[in-house]
C-alpha cells in the first residue's frame, strides 16, 4: 500500500503469519528493490510457504503466468515441517504489480505465508553444475585452479570432460560461467536461488 | 455406506436442499444414492451450464450455497462458464464434477478431462477426492470456503471409484475446519473506523458507492440506517441494485457506463467516496485517472486484495459490509448535507432517465410497466446486453437479493436458468411468495432456452420477458456509435417465434407489439400460475443512454442518440441537447470542478459541439 495521499495508522495486529498491516490492510512487506531492471522493474525475491499438496505449485505459478510475469528462478522443496513446502521465486516486476501478485497469492487457500525478502538480511545461494570439454592435462589443471579460486568443487572427471559444482550468489555463478566459456561448456544447470534470513528472524 | 452416500449425508449436514445437474457415467454412483433419498431435491436440467447458473441464481436469491453437479468430461467442461461467472460475481457455490475412476486418471479415458486443472484459475478453491474417508472433511471445507470471506465457487472432483468404495467406520461430520492458509475476515480496527468517521465529519459532498458486498451479507437495513443517519446520497453498482431501496430520496440509482447522469455527476463532484463492497470496476470508473478527481476514499471490502487495487483509499477497511456498517452506526455522528442533496435533487429533476418515445415499442417502456406491475417486490434476473442495462435503470428492486444478473463475466444465457434457481429458492421456503421475472433478449435467451423444459417439468413458474429486437443490440449500439454503422455479426433475423417456442415446451407464450398491450400482458402473466413467456417485439434503434464510452470520463457522457456530450451538472434548465447557447455558456461558467471547462470551450471553438 503506497502512501501518496497520507497515511492512516492501524492497530490491527497481523492477521496471519507473513502478513503485515499497512493502513489497516494486510499486505506483504512492500518491496524496495535490490537490482534495478529496465523501467520501474526490480528483481524481487519472495518465499511462499504452502501446503505440501499436489497442484499447489500450479496454482502459485498461474498467478504469475496470468499477469505475464516471467520467473527468473524457482526453487521448491519441503521444509523442516513435512506438511509445508517452500517456494522461492525470483521475479522482475514493478512494485505496484508486485503488490498485486502478493495480494493474489495470499488469496490462495493453500498459501500459508508470503514473504518479500527485498529488505531482509539474507543468506542466498544457488547451486550450479557445469560440464566442460577438457581433453588435455593443461586445461584440466587450469580448470582445477579456477575451481579453487572460486571455491568450486570438481565433482566428476573423465578423459574428455570435467564437471564443476558451484554454490553461491548468482553473480558468483555468473562469474564462474564466464571464465569457463573460454573452454567449451557442454551442459549447465542451475537450481535457482534459495534464501534464509540471518539470525533469529524467521524467513 | 459407500462414498456417494457419505457425500449426500455430508451435503445434508450443510443444509443443502437442492442440487441442480445432469447425470452421466462417472457420477452414476452419486445419482444412484440421490435416487434413494428425498431430502435433497435433485433437479435434472437440460445442460450443465444451465445447472450452474441455476445454482448461482439460488445462491444469489437466498444467500445459501448453491449446489451443482455434472459428470466427467463434457459435463464438467460445460460447467466452466458458470464456475467463472460465480467466481467473477463472488457467488457462493459448490460444483461437484464426476471424474473417471482413479486408475484411469491421466490415461485419456472415455470422458476424461482435467477439470481440476482447467478450473484452477476460476475457483476460490478446488479438491480432488483421493480417499473416500476424506469426503466429509472436504465437503465441510468446501462449503466453509464457498460461503465465508469473499464468497466464490469451490469445485470437488470425484473419481467414480471414490463414490463406490465403502466408507470405513461410522459417519461423523466434522464440526470445524482447520485451514491455516485461510483467514476469511477480521474485525475492522476501531482506529480505522474513527479515521473514517473523521473524514465523514469533514465531508461536504459525500457519496455512498455500494455494491454486491452489501447484498451478499444482507446489510441493506444497516446501509439504509447509515445513509439516513449521515444524510448521504447512495449510488449502487449493477450488482448492488437492491442494496438500497429505489425511489428513496437519497437514491441516486446506478452509476457507471450506463448509470444515471446524476449518479455520475455526483460521483465526479463528491469530496468523499464511502465505497462499500465494491471493486472500482472499469464499467464504473471508465478512466480511473479522471474519475472522481476531488474525492477522498473510504474503501470497505471483505477482500483485502481489492483495497487500493484500482483507486488509492485514504482509509481502507478490511471487513464485511454488515459489521463495518454497524460499527459506523455506533461511532459516526449524525449529520446533514442539505446543500449537496438539494443540488442532487435538481440534477435528478433536470436529467432523469429518458428515451425517445416515437415509433415502435420501446424496451424502456416495457421495463417501466414491469416496475409498475411488480412495485419492485419481485426478484428480477437478467441476461446480458441492452435489456440488462434497461432493467438496471428502470427496475427499482425494493429488497436486497432481488436483482440477479451476470455482472463481472457478462454471461449471455445466464438469466433464465438463474431465474429458475432463484424461484426454486423461493419454492424451498427461503423467499416465500416472491415472484421471479427474467428479463432477457432474443440473443441471450437463445443461449439457454432449453431450460424451458426444466422450468415446465418441475413446475417452477418464472415469468419471462423477452425484449426482442432481432439483433445483438448492445453490439449493434457499439457498431452504430463507434464503427460507423458497419453492421457485422449482429443480425438475428429469423429468430424463432418465442411465443411458439414457449407453447412447444407446454408453457404460455404471448407476443406483444404495441404499448397499449403491455400492461395487460404483464398482469395476465402475473395471474398465470405457470411459466409464461412474453415476447415483446421492440425497436432495434432504442439504445441505452446515458452512456460514457469505455475507458472515458464523465465529460464524455452522452445522454441520447444525438451524440451530444453533456457537462457535469447539465445544461441548466433543460438537458439532452435541447439547451440553447446561453444555457451552455452558463453551464460552462458555473461549472465548479475539474479542467473540463477548458475542453468544452475548445470544443465550442472547434465547432465540434452540436447545439
Amino acid at each position: 500500500m503506497s502512501n501518496q495521499n497520507g497515511t492512516t495508522p492501524s492497530n490491527v495486529p497481523p492477521q496471519a503469519p507473513g502478513l503485515e498491516m499497512q493502513n489497516g490492510v494486510p499486505t506483504i512487506v512492500s518491496a524496495a528493490g535490490v537490482n534495478v531492471m529496465s523501467g520501474n522493474e526490480k528483481l524481487h525475491t519472495i518465499s511462499i510457504l504452502v501446503e505440501n499438496r499436489p497442484g499447489v505449485l500450479a496454482r502459485v505459478s498461474h498467478v504469475f503466468a496470468r499477469r505475464g510475469f516471467n520467473l527468473e528462478s524457482l526453487a521448491v522443496s519441503r521444509t523442516e515441517d513435512h506438511t509445508v513446502s517452500r517456494i522461492t521465486i525470483v521475479v522482475a516486476g514493478d512494485d505496484e504489480a508486485f503488490k498485486q501478485i502478493g495480494n493474489q497469492l495470499l488469496k490462495l487457500i493453500d498459501v500459508i505465508k508470503v514473504i518479500d525478502h527485498t529488505n531482509d538480511n539474507l543468506v542466498g545461494r544457488e547451486l550450479a553444475l557445469i560440464k566442460v570439454r577438457v581433453d588435455n592435462a593443461a586445461a584440466r589443471a587450469e580448470i582445477k585452479q579456477l575451481a579453487d579460486l572460486f571455491r568450486a568443487n570438481v565433482v566428476a572427471v573423465d578423459p574428455t570432460t570435467m564437471m564443476l559444482e558451484v554454490a553461491g550468489k548468482a553473480d558468483k555463478v555468473d562469474a564462474v560461467t564466464k571464465m569457463l566459456e573460454q573452454h567449451e561448456i557442454l551442459e549447465l544447470v542451475r537450481t535457482g536461488l534459495v534464501v534464509l534470513a540471518r539470525g533469529e528472524k524467521q524467513t | 455406506m459407500d462414498g456417494a452416500e457419505i457425500l449426500l449425508e455430508s451435503l445434508k449436514q450443510e443444509g443443502c436442499d437442492t442440487l441442480f445437474g445432469i447425470s452421466g457415467g462417472a457420477i452414476l454412483p452419486i445419482y444412484d444414492a440421490l435416487g434413494k433419498q428425498s431430502d435433497i431435491w435433485s433437479i435434472l436440467t437440460r445442460h450443465e451450464q444451465g445447472a450452474g447458473h441455476m445454482a448461482e441464481g439460488y445462491a444469489r436469491a437466498t444467500g445459501r450455497v448453491g449446489l451443482c453437479i455434472g459428470t466427467s468430461g463434457p459435463g464438467a467442461t460445460n460447467l466452466v462458464t458458470a464456475i467463472t461467472d460465480a467466481f467473477m460475481d463472488s457467488t457462493p457455490t459448490v460444483f461437484l464434477s464426476g471424474q473417471v475412476a482413479s486408475p484411469n486418471i491421466g490415461k485419456d479415458a472415455f470422458q476424461e478431462c482435467d477439470i481440476f486443472g482447467i478450473t484452477m484459475p476460476i475457483v476460490k478453491h478446488s479438491y480432488m477426492v483421493k480417499n473416500t474417508q476424506d469426503i466429509p472433511r472436504i465437503v465441510k471445507e468446501a462449503f466453509h470456503i464457498a460461503r465465508t470471506g469473499r464468497p466464490g465457487p469451490v469445485l470437488i472432483d470425484i473419481p467414480k471409484d471414490m463414490g463406490e468404495r465403502e466408507f470405513q467406520g461410522a459417519f461423523e461430520y466434522p464440526e470445524s475446519v482447520t485451514l491455516r492458509g485461510y483467514q476469511p475476515d477480521a474485525p475492522a480496527a476501531d482506529e480505522q473506523i474513527r479515521a473514517a468517521a473523521k473524514l465523514i465529519a469533514e465531508a461536504k459532498q459525500p457519496i455512498l458507492y455500494v455494491g454486491n458486498g452489501v447484498n451478499s451479507v444482507d446489510a441493506a437495513d444497516e446501509l439504509l440506517a447509515f445513509a439516513e443517519k449521515i444524510n448521504c446520497p447512495v449510488t449502487t453498482t449493477l450488482l448492488g441494485r437492491g442494496a438500497f431501496p429505489g425511489g428513496h430520496a437519497l437514491a441516486l440509482d446506478m452509476l457507471g457506463m450506463h448509470g444515471t447522469a446524476y449518479a455520475n455527476w455526483a460521483m465526479h463532484e463528491s469530496d468523499l467516496i464511502i465505497a462499500i463492497g465494491v471493486r472500482f470496476d472499469d464499467r464504473v470508473t471508465g478512466n480511473p485517472k479522471q474519475w472522481a478527481p476531488n474525492a477522498k476514499v473510504i474503501h470497505v471490502d471483505i477482500d483485502p486484495a481489492e483495497l487500493g487495487k484500482i483507486r488509492f483509499a485514504q482509509v481502507p477497511i478490511w471487513g464485511d459490509a454488515k459489521s463495518v456498517l454497524n460499527q459506523f452506526l455506533e461511532v459516526v455522528p449524525a449529520k446533514t448535507h442539505h446543500e449537496w442533496n438539494a443540488r442532487l435533487d435538481k440534477w435528478k429533476a433536470d436529467a432523469p432517465l429518458t428515451y425517445e418515445k416515437e415509433g415502435k415499442l420501446k424496451p424502456q417502456f416495457v421495463l417501466q410497466e414491469l416496475q409498475k406491475a411488480t412495485q419492485g417486490e419481485a426478484i428480477m434476473t437478467t441476461d446480458v446486453g441492452q435489456h440488462q442495462m434497461f432493467a438496471a435503470q428502470y427496475y427499482n428492486p425494493k429488497h436486497t437479493r432481488s436483482f440477479i444478473t451476470s455482472g463481472g463475466l457478462g454471461t449471455m444465457g445466464y438469466g433464465y436458468p438463474a431465474a429458475l434457481g432463484a424461484k426454486v429458492g423461493c419454492l424451498q421456503g427461503h423467499r416465500p411468495d416472491t415472484d421471479v421475472w427474467c428479463v432477457t433478449g432474443d440473443g441471450s435467451f437463445q443461449m439457454n432456452l432449453q431450460e424451458l423444459a426444466t422450468g415446465v417439468l418441475y413446475d417452477i413458474p418464472v415469468k419471462i420477458a423477452v425484449l426482442n429486437n432481432s439483433s445483438l443490440g448492445m453490439v449493434r449500439q457499439w457498431q452504430k456509435l463507434f464503427y460507423s454503422k458497419r453492421w457485422s455479426g449482429i443480425d438475428l433475423a429469423k429468430c424463432p417465434d418465442f411465443a411458439k417456442v414457449a407453447e412447444a415446451y407446454s408453457a404460455t407464450g404471448v407476443t406483444i407489439t404495441h404499448e397499449d398491450e403491455v400492461a395487460d400482458a404483464i398482469r395476465e402473466a402475473q395471474k398465470n400460475p405457470g411459466t409464461v413467456l412474453l415476447n415483446f417485439l421492440t425497436d432495434a434503434e432504442a439504445d441505452v443512454y446515458p452512456m460514457i464510452p469505455g475507458g472515458k470520463s464523465v465529460h464524455e457522457m452522452v445522454v441520447d442518440g444525438s451524440g451530444n456530450k453533456i457537462p457535469v451538472g447539465g445544461w441548466g434548465k433543460t438537458h439532452g441537447g435541447n439547451g440553447n447557447v446561453a444555457d451552455i455558456k452558463e453551464a460552462l461558467e458555473t461549472a465548479t470542478s475539474g479542467d473540463y471547462a477548458g475542453e468544452w470551450n475548445d470544443d465550442l471553438k472547434a465547432g465540434q459541439l452540436k447545439i
